[in-house]
């Protein structure tokens, strides 16, 4: 190269590495970025359900045993279409609001069965009950069970579903 | 402290002596067609990182992969722009490295003793066109199933063993699951494996015999 050309501030050797390593780290940022959303965006997307869901007519229900009520629902998780099952005890008593309960345990999430004998909810994971009321009588739970939100619209019983 | 981290690092791994080696080297003078190279491998390289992130997402079964595609270009965010770099890049794979092969031909620099490069960049890009044979099925829609059903058929053409052919690229008489899995094997393991090993092999040639020279009117 001619003398004329040659730059009081750089040599040739400096501008190159300066060049090569700024367009290096544009093109690494352009595609590294975004790669960082395209990661993690799924796991926060749309907030998923808030429906009131019908449990038929109250009037169905009888007073003071807690009834299993079964639906499913369908979910679209990325590419998948799911049916998920929820269960619900609804109780009636007397001169009393109805109450609506989770199935879903409060401790890690199994499934309660009513047991008539022992007059509770039974967890068969860790062995925990919990009163008509949802009150814990004994095992790990941390809190009573969870109640759903309430209406009756026309004699129908609905309870008001919210996730995400 | 960067300084005796590299210190310590270079004494042990000798990393200069490999840049000095891959990088230092000295190349005669030439022109801008002599990047085309360099401008394969990088897109390469790129197929690779994209692809391995599509297989985030994507799902080689005839039932989700369709709605797996659709889910990365409307679902996740910069599903499109990880999808469309790799759409787009396997094209200008080909082309870079085709033009790559026209330069080395009319510089004839596959002469002695670098027949063994020009081998190796033969089986690069058949491997790069298999990746793009066998990555068009992987959406799994109608134009993938029908490319994909005349691709092989062209293939079942061969005189004799062409039926034979068909019913192995397909995995049995039909375009059906098996096919789109073997595909999807092919496409993230089994070509991408003997391309890498290729590419490495290609650019040991290429830094062992050095760079030849753009002939002169004598040569
Ligand atoms: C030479 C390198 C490569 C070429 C030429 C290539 C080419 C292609 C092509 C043409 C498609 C179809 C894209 C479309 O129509 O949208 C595709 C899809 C795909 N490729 Fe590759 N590919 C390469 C490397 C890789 C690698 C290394 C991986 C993974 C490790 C990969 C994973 C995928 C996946 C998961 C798809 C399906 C997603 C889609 O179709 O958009 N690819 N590839
Ligand atoms: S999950 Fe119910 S007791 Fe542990």
């Amino acid at each position: 190269m001619s003398r004329k050309y040659r730059s009081p501030v750089m040599d040739r050797r400096s501008f190159v590495k300066i060049v090569t390593s700024a367009l290096g780290s544009l093109m690494a940022a352009v595609v590294g970025l975004p790669v960082i959303q395209y990661f993690i965006s799924p796991a926060f997307g749309k907030e998923a359900g808030d429906d009131w869901i019908s449990l038929g007519t109250l009037e169905d229900y009888p007073f003071n045993t807690p009834t299993l009520f079964n639906f499913t629902l369908t979910k679209i998780n990325g590419w998948e279409r799911s049916s998920q099952s929820y269960g619900v005890f609804v109780l009636r008593e007397e001169g009393k609001e109805v109450v609506v309960f989770s199935d879903v345990c409060t401790h890690l999430s199994c499934r309660v069965n009513w047991n008539p004998e022992k007059e509770g909810y039974f967890c068969p994971c860790h062995a925990a009950l919990f009163d008509k009321h949802g009150n814990v009588l004994s095992g790990p739970p941390p809190r009573p069970m969870d109640r759903y939100e309430t209406k009756l619209d026309g004699g129908q019983l609905f309870i008001h579903l919210r996730e995400g | 402290m960067a300084q005796n981290v590299f210190s310590w690092l270079d004494e042990r791994l000798g990393l200069k002596a490999i840049y000095d080696t891959v990088l230092d080297r000295k190349v005669p003078k030439v022109n801008w067609w002599f990047t085309l190279g360099s401008a394969s491998l990088f897109l390469g390289a790129l197929q690779g990182i994209t692809g391995i992130l599509l297989s985030v997402y994507y799902v080689p079964t005839p039932d989700h992969a369709y709605d797996s595609i659709t889910y990365i270009m409307t679902g996740v965010q910069f599903g499109w722009l990880i999808r469309g770099l790799h759409h787009w890049g396997s094209s200008l794979l080909i082309l870079t490295a085709f033009i790559h092969m026209l330069r080395v031909f009319f510089y004839g620099a596959y002469k002695y003793p670098r027949e063994f490069t020009w081998i190796t960049g033969v089986a690069l890009l058949i491997s790069a066109l298999g990746m793009g044979f066998t990555g068009y099925l992987l959406p799994w829609n109608q134009r993938s199933y029908w490319a994909t059903t005349v691709g092989t058929e062209i293939a079942g053409t061969v005189p004799g063993i062409g039926d034979f052919i068909l019913r192995v690229l397909r995995g049995g008489t039909d375009l059906s699951a098996v096919t789109l899995s073997r595909f999807f094997s092919l496409h993230i393991w089994i070509i991408p494996v003997i391309a890498l090993a290729t590419v490495l092999t290609h650019l040991y040639m290429v830094i062992r015999l050095g760079i030849s020279n753009i002939p002169d009117k004598d040569s």
